[in-house]
This record gives C-alpha cells, sequence and structure tokens, in this order.
C-alpha cells in the first residue's frame, strides 16, 4: 500500500450515530446501511488492493432522496463518496473511514426512448448494456461500451468518461451525452444540456463528465443514440514484430478507411488467452483485430482495403470470419483476455494513451521496463486510439511485490506522458494515478482544476482525496473546512 | 476601431504580460480572433490574435493539428485537405451574415464552439478538440487536456474553454483531431417541401445506419447528404431514395451545403437567432416564427433553427441566442436557471477574478 489516504475526520466519526438517524428520517429502512457487516461489501472497488469500510452506506431511489442526503452530509460536513457498480479500476469509488458511500445503483429506471430525436433519458443506476438492450427493438443502441458494460453504470461511465472497443468510431462518453440532472452538494437539483445540441451557456456537462464523482452526484442523464449497424465483422491479423503491427494500425487509419475497432494483442497476452480460451490465434507476437461495419458490400469493400494494407507489411496470418460463428471465434479471445490473464495471478490495469505513432517506441520501452522490474507485463488494449492496456502480474502474496508492480505501473505511465501521451484514457485517475497528476500537469494547471471544483463543492465533500495530489489540494480542503 | 491601438501580441508570453497588466490594472479586453464571431460589443481596448499564428505540428498519421488560435481557417482547410483530411465539424465562416470581412481564424471557430451541418453525425467543435493552451484573466499561461485521442486525466478544461468565448481564458494553443475526408458525397434533394414534411424525411433518414451527414432545409426545399467511400455511396443513396420515394427526391451533386453551413441566405443587417430545439418541435416553432414576421431555415435535421426577423423567439423557444442584434437590446445568450447561472459565475470569478475578458459577453 503505498498511496496514503488522509487521516479520518474524528469530528466526523465522533457524530456517526448522529448522521446515521438523520439518513434515517429522510430514506425508507432499507436505503440506510451502517452495520458494519454490510458496509465491508462497499470498502473497495475493482482496485481491489486498496480497502476501507465506509461510515455508511445510502442507497437512495430518487432524485429528492439523494438532495435529501446532499443537504444533511453538507450540513454535518460529512464527506460523500459517490457509487455506481463500483468497477472503476482506479480508486475512484473507494470509501475513507469518515464517508457516506452514495450509491445510485438503484435509480434504475429508463424514463424516455425518443427515436425521433434520437436520445435516451435514464436515472444513472442503470447498467450500460440494459441501456443498448432497452433500444434494440427500436433498431438504436448507445455507442460507448466499455468492457465491463454488464455490471457498471451509466452514473460510473459519465465520472469516468468511459470508453470502449468501438469509441474509435463513435468516440467515448462526452461524445454521446447531451444532458445530465445533477445533485450539488447544496441539495440543489440541475440540468446541464437537454436533449438540444449544444448547452445554453458555458457547457459546464463537458466538464462535469469524467469529473470522477468530483462536482455533483448526477441522478439522470440524456444519451445520444444511433441508428444500429447493418452488420459487422471482425478479420484477425497476426504480425511477427510489435512495430510491424503498430505500422498497419497508423496505415489503416490514414487509409481513410475508419473501423470502429482496432484492437491489439501482445505475446503474453495471447499466451494466456490461448491457456485459457483456447481461442485458436495465430503463435506470433502481435494480433490485431479490426472491426468494420456497414452492409455485406460495404463490409466486404473495406475488409478488401484492409487486407492490401495488411498484405504490404507480410503478415503472418490474415483471417477473416465468413459467418457469425467465425466472428465470434476471433473476438472470443480478445474478450476473454481480462478473464485469462486473472488466472495468471494478480494485475494492475494501467491505462496511459500515447500518439499512435509513438506505439511502437512505447511498445519496446514497456518490454525494457519490465526486465528491469522482473515482472511481466502483458499488453492487450485499443490501438486504432494509442490507449494501451499495460497488464502487470504480481503475486499479492509476495511481499514487496504490490509495490514492485506499482512502481513499475508508474514507470510506464510516466514514458507514456513522455511520448506526448497522458496517464490515463479512459479509466480515471481516482487514487490510483492521484500522486503521478504532477507529472503532466504542472501546480497551476492542476490549481485551475481544483477552483472549478471549488466552485461546485466549495466544502470539498465530494470524493475529496482523489485526483489531486494530496499536498496539491491540502491548501483547498483546509480553506473548506473553515 | 483602430487597429494601431489593438493590443495584437505574437506569443503567448506577451498574452500573458498583457493579461496580467490589464488585470492589475481592472481593464477590460474585447479579444478578437480574426473579428468573425458573435457581435462583439464589449467595451475596453481590443485584444487581437491575428498575429499569434501559425501551425505548430500537423502530424495526418496520429490524425492530430496543433495551431495557435489566430491561424486563418482556410489555410488550415488547404494543409489537411492536401493529406486528405478535414475538421469533420466543418467550421462554418459567419462573415457573410455578420457582415464581417476579416479572417475566420481556429481560435474564434474554438471560442464560439462553431460547427457546420455535419455536427450532426460527426459532433461539434468541442468533441474533436484534444487539447488547449491558454491564459487566464490573472495572466497565468495553462494547459489542459493533450495530443491523444483519449485523455481523461483531470477534469477537462478544453470542453469548457470551448464555446466560452473568450470569456474565461484567452486561447493560445488549440489541439484539434483530424480526419479522413469521405471520398465521395452526394445529396438527395426534396424542392418544395414544409418544414413539416422535411422533418419527417429527416427522421426517416436519421433512423438508417446510412451515415447522413447533412440534413437541412432552406427555402423550401430539404437536403440529405451523405458521404462515405465509393463503395458505399450508391448503396446508401439507392436505399434513401427507395425509402423516401413518395416525397420525390432528386440527385444532385452540386448542393449548397458551404451556402447552408454559412446561414449565407441570411446575410444582411437585421436581427438573426440561433435556436437549438428538439428537432420534432422544429416544424411547430417555424409556424410560430414566421407569425412573427421573419423566416427560418433549419440544419441538424431540425436541431438547429435560424430566424431572421423582428420578435422575440423565446417567447416560443427557450434556447435561442442572438447572434447578429439588428437593433434589438437585451442579453444576446439564452438565460440560465439560479442555479446553472451560479455556478457559471463562480468559474468566471475564479477564472477571471478582475472582469476583464470579455466581461458581459455571454450574459443571459
Ligand atoms: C473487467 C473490467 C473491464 C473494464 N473495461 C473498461 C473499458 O473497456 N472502458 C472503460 O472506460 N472502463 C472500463 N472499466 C472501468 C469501469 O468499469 C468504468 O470506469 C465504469 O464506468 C465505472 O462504472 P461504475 O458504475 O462501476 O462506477 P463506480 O466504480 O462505482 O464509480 C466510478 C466513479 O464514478 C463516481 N460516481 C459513481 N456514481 C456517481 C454518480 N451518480 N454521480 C457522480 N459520480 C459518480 C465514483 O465516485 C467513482 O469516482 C473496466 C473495469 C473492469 C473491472
Amino acid at each position: 500500500m503505498t498511496i496514503a489516504m488522509p487521516a479520518p475526520d474524528s469530528r466526523v466519526i465522533a457524530q456517526a450515530p448522529r448522521i446515521v438517524a438523520a439518513l434515517r428520517a429522510v430514506l425508507p429502512p432499507d436505503a440506510v446501511i451502517d452495520d458494519p457487516q454490510e458496509t465491508r461489501a462497499y470498502e473497495c472497488d475493482a482496485l481491489t488492493a486498496y480497502r476501507c469500510p465506509p461510515m455508511a452506506v445510502v442507497l437512495p431511489r430518487t432524485t429528492a432522496e439523494v438532495a435529501a442526503v446532499m443537504r444533511i452530509c453538507a450540513d454535518m460536513g460529512v464527506p460523500v463518496v459517490p457509487r455506481g457498480a463500483g468497477t472503476s479500476l482506479a480508486g475512484g469509488a473507494l470509501p475513507t473511514a469518515d464517508c457516506v458511500i452514495l450509491g445510485t445503483m438503484r435509480l434504475r429506471e429508463v424514463l424516455e426512448i425518443d427515436t425521433a430525436n434520437r436520445y435516451v433519458r435514464v436515472q444513472t443506476g442503470v447498467t450500460n448494456l440494459s441501456v443498448s438492450a432497452e433500444l434494440e427493438p427500436h433498431g438504436f443502441f448507445y455507442a460507448p461500451d466499455p468492457s465491463s458494460q454488464l455490471a457498471c453504470t451509466i452514473a460510473g461511465n459519465i465520472a469516468m468518461n468511459s470508453g470502449g472497443a468501438h469509441c474509435l468510431k463513435y468516440g467515448v462518453t462526452t461524445n454521446n451525452l447531451l444532458g445530465a440532472t445533477v445533485v450539488l452538494t447544496t441539495g440543489e437539483v440541475v440540468d446541464l444540456g437537454g436533449p438540444e445540441m449544444g448547452p445554453a451557456g458555458l457547457d459546464l456537462l463537458g466538464v462535469l463528465c469524467g469529473s470522477e464523482g468530483q462536482l455533483g452526484v448526477v441522478t439522470e442523464a440524456v444519451l445520444r443514440i444511433l441508428p444500429r449497424p447493418e452488420g459487422a465483422r471482425p478479420v484477425l491479423i497476426g504480425f511477427d514484430s510489435p512495430e510491424v503491427a503498430g505500422e498497419c494500425v497508423a496505415n489503416i487509419i490514414r487509409s481513410g478507411v475508419l473501423p470502429v475497432a482496432i484492437e491489439y494483442m501482445d505475446e503474453p497476452c495471447l499466451r494466456a488467452v490461448e491457456a485459457f480460451a483456447k481461442a485458436g490465434y495465430p503463435d506470433c507476437p502481435a494480433v490485431l483485430i479490426v472491426e468494420v461495419e456497414g452492409s455485406k458490400a460495404e463490409i466486404d469493400d473495406q475488409i478488401a482495403r484492409i487486407r492490401a494494407i495488411a498484405d504490404a507489411l507480410n503478415p503472418v496470418e490474415f483471417r477473416e470470419s465468413r459467418n457469425a460463428d467465425e466472428a465470434m471465434a476471433i473476438w472470443k479471445g480478445r474478450k476473454s483476455a481480462f478473464g485469462a490473464m486473472g488466472r495468471l495471478g494478480d494485475y494492475i490495469c494501467l491505462d496511459g494513451t500515447v500518439p499512435v505513432g509513438q506505439l511502437p517506441y512505447t511498445l519496446r520501452r514497456i518490454g525494457e521496463l519490465s526486465r528491469q522490474h522482473g515482472l511481466e507485463v502483458a499488453n492487450v488494449f485499443h490501438a486504432g486510439d494509442g490507449n494501451m492496456h499495460p497488464l502487470i502480474l504480481f503475486d499479492a502474496n509476495k511481499p514487496g511485490d504490490l509495490a514492485r508492480a506499482e512502481a513499475f505501473g508508474a514507470d510506464i505511465l510516466r514514458l507514456c506522458v513522455e511520448v506526448g501521451g497522458c496517464l490515463t484514457g479512459e479509466h480515471g485517475v481516482g487514487v490510483e494515478k492521484r500522486d503521478l497528476m504532477s507529472e503532466q500537469y504542472a501546480p497551476d494547471d492542476l490549481a485551475i482544476q481544483m477552483q472549478v471544483k471549488d466552485v461546485f463543492d466549495p466544502g470539498w465533500l465530494l470524493n475529496p482525496a482523489k485526483v489531486f495530489p494530496l499536498e496539491a489540494s491540502a491548501a483547498h480542503r483546509a480553506r473548506a473546512a473553515e | 476601431m483602430t487597429v494601431a491601438l489593438d493590443l495584437a501580441p505574437a506569443t503567448e508570453a506577451e498574452v500573458a504580460d498583457i493579461l496580467a497588466d490589464c488585470h492589475a490594472r481592472r481593464t477590460p479586453l474585447r479579444i478578437l480572433g480574426g473579428g468573425t464571431r458573435v457581435e462583439n460589443r464589449v467595451p475596453g481596448e481590443t485584444l487581437t490574435l491575428s498575429r499569434l499564428s501559425g501551425v505548430v505540428t500537423y502530424s495526418p498519421g496520429e490524425m492530430t493539428l496543433i495551431a495557435r488560435p489566430g491561424t486563418p481557417l482556410p489555410e488550415i482547410e488547404q494543409m489537411l485537405e492536401a493529406e486528405g483530411q478535414a475538421l469533420a465539424f466543418e467550421p462554418p465562416d459567419m462573415r457573410g451574415i455578420l457582415g464581417r470581412n476579416g479572417t475566420p481564424t481556429l481560435g474564434g471557430t474554438v471560442a464560439a464552439n462553431a460547427s457546420g451541418p455535419r455536427r450532426l453525425l460527426a459532433g461539434a467543435c468541442r468533441d474533436h478538440l484534444l487539447g488547449v493552451r491558454f491564459v487566464d484573466g490573472r495572466g497565468r499561461v495553462l494547459k489542459n487536456g493533450g495530443r491523444v485521442m483519449k485523455n481523461v486525466t483531470g477534469l477537462d478544461l478544453s470542453k469548457l474553454l470551448a464555446g466560452s468565448h473568450g470569456t474565461l481564458a484567452v486561447l493560445t494553443e488549440v489541439v484539434l483531431k483530424t480526419l479522413p475526408l469521405l471520398p465521395a458525397r452526394t445529396t438527395l434533394a426534396f424542392p418544395d417541401v414544409t418544414e413539416a414534411t422535411a422533418l419527417r424525411i429527416f427522421t426517416t433518414a436519421l433512423s438508417t445506419p446510412y451515415e447522413v451527414s447533412g440534413a437541412a432545409h432552406v427555402g423550401g426545399a430539404a437536403y440529405l447528404r451523405i458521404e462515405g467511400l465509393d463503395s458505399q455511396l450508391a448503396y446508401r443513396r439507392d436505399r434513401l431514395l427507395a425509402l423516401l420515394a413518395e416525397h420525390r427526391p432528386e440527385v444532385m451533386d452540386d448542393a449548397p451545403w458551404q451556402a447552408i453551413r454559412d446561414a449565407a441566405h441570411f446575410a444582411g443587417t437585421d436581427p438573426l437567432w440561433r435556436i437549438l430545439c428538439k428537432p420534432t418541435e422544429a416544424p411547430g416553432l417555424c409556424d410560430g416564427l414566421r407569425a412573427m414576421g421573419g423566416d427560418c431555415s433549419l440544419d441538424w435535421g431540425g436541431g438547429l433553427i435560424w430566424y431572421r426577423g423582428p420578435g422575440n423567439p423565446r417567447d416560443l423557444a427557450a434556447h435561442a441566442t442572438l447572434v447578429r442584434r439588428g437593433g434589438v437590446s437585451g442579453p444576446a445568450f439564452p438565460p440560465l436557471a439560479p442555479a446553472v447561472a451560479r455556478l457559471q459565475d463562480g468559474l468566471r470569478r475564479s477564472f477571471d477574478p478582475a472582469g476583464i475578458l470579455n466581461p458581459g459577453l455571454m450574459d443571459g
């Protein structure tokens, strides 16, 4: 455990019974949890190396209940950690001992499906996958598709500005979010954006999206929806070097064909996937999965173009899928990659992003760093937009191994910044990358971001120990506490 | 306005010096790119960004463009076109409707979050903005975002600055995503249809997967634009022709998309409003607007109404911005809910504590 959290506020903890009683007075009985047996279920998110049971958990069902909770917490000076499904890989939903976890997963209604105006309005506790499932009979879908889409909620997607395999073509959450209903720390409920294609004043929705629960609690969202494509088909391309695979990615992108996805898997990942899922991938150092969409003729044409680009680079294999089963077989290994890696042991998953042209160099340097740190790393990621996902394998039971993995991870992220990229492309900063923020941003760049938080959350009650390095936020937090 | 007296910094450091000085003296500034966007009647000295110009880096293979705000838009468009790329959001040229003769700049486009017909499919300017460098109202040189396609590192201030009309900071460098120019395009035109019919056409076409990249109604005709690879275009065109046969579409290869983009049909001097609405509300709103005595056109599949004429469109539609005053006084921007207005004021005060940057320009 190398990431420090501030000491819990003893004044808040001393008041716990009063705080819980106040929450019980405004919420239904089953919506307030303070039994330590039960609050433990909320002690961490998908960054499981860090755990801390919260003081209490509230599970409201309506925006009005969320507002009532916020008013009480603001009055009593209680930190609030919003939580969706708890699948954050960055510790965004990690509690502190003096906090109330405000879970929005019971706000689960689809409020409006308007295909004529091409949006849906949902409560944010709905899962990502269920939104597209609701839209399926209408011939529409919601584009951002994080791999965790079965579990993760729209609230978490908005807070993290999540992406997915298909965002190369369709963009990430912020490009598909039209409006949000937000509860501020004052308990006020505001609508930012709406079904219209632009804000009335400043783009507050744009700054809310990806703000990691720092600015307000999002209870409803208006999402842009798209007509379902006629069809989609993947191809698999194997290369005998990561550099050439990287070149292929860049050439495809330049060619004018816009695939919906370009996924990359390296040798350690392929080995794990083969052992676990028997996907039948070629035995080579790098595999790309490229998916295109359209009618049958359009797909054939795009695949022919991609084949021409790939052939010029001497691939080990170019595998097309002639039917749905073959398409599924191509995706099978990629989709099971995380599960397969999980069987190899513990891992941390980073998501630093680099300019596409820097992929070959970055991959080579990660290999060198892996030997230096003595830990294995596997790469499986969204290559089309340079969004890497290095998975560092370690053994949590081995003393010092987590710290070594974290040091290795920090080196990879520094490398990403050094080549012109960023610390995180889609998972967020949370606590995991908090202390690395100064690698990417100068003190003033962080200060202006914290000033935005000051405006939305003057008391620094929302997720206060995340995103900004503690020493950078100390003055803001201290001023807020007065 | 006498150009000789303008403040015209050529470097970011000079911008920072000027802003720090104006902050200390609490002297308001009118920020101009090429001077071709919203009417700027703010008092104070003029800060012109035309000298802070030039492309820093353009990497077609990475689909990124880094340039200074004063760079003329035509220069950028030519450079991208030579590589078979474009700014997919189709930045408009507002000179015609604003009666200006400056050159539209990249900074002005971003500051106005200005997007053309393809906004419908490709998103707005802000969706293509990957990062910014800027100077705030204290004179601090700052940055946010970067030059990669996906970036969630910290708060996204680039989005906040896009469309802030120079009221929060002065942009000194912008990073934009560029996209391959689709090689083929055509238009289905529907001469002589009402807005109500146009909307039915739009709804049908925009529920298909054929990636309609423009849906407008101007001068009594509706237009649908499709773009793609050569192999896609004929197929998409024929499918849409069949689906919309009852409305008698005509294939048109020289449709006026540039004029639609620039709302060129509403050049002049009388009041001009830009109204955002749900597309299905557009026909009703147009009837109401015409009853006030003016003319309308539609873009973005009905999501954007241009209204030229007398009266106050805010009586009908909340989301109306006065783009050309034509003698109308009062705030140009729509009013906001009190809590939202408070947040917006708070942000202004933290970016620009002395209130020197285009003060009042975005008042609702
Ligand atoms: C196996 C696996 C695969 C993944 N794949 C992807 C992927 O492909 N792409 C991707 O982008 N991410 C991915 N993730 C990360 C994660 O799923 C996303 O970040 C997701 O959006 C989190 O949603 P959640 O509902 O679980 O939110 P949580 O984890 O509960 O919370 C995430 C953040 O949102 C805040 N928050 C939650 N609810 C609210 C609210 N109502 N208002 C304001 N703030 C709120 C929290 O405070 C926290 O900071 C993956 C995770 C796992 C475990």
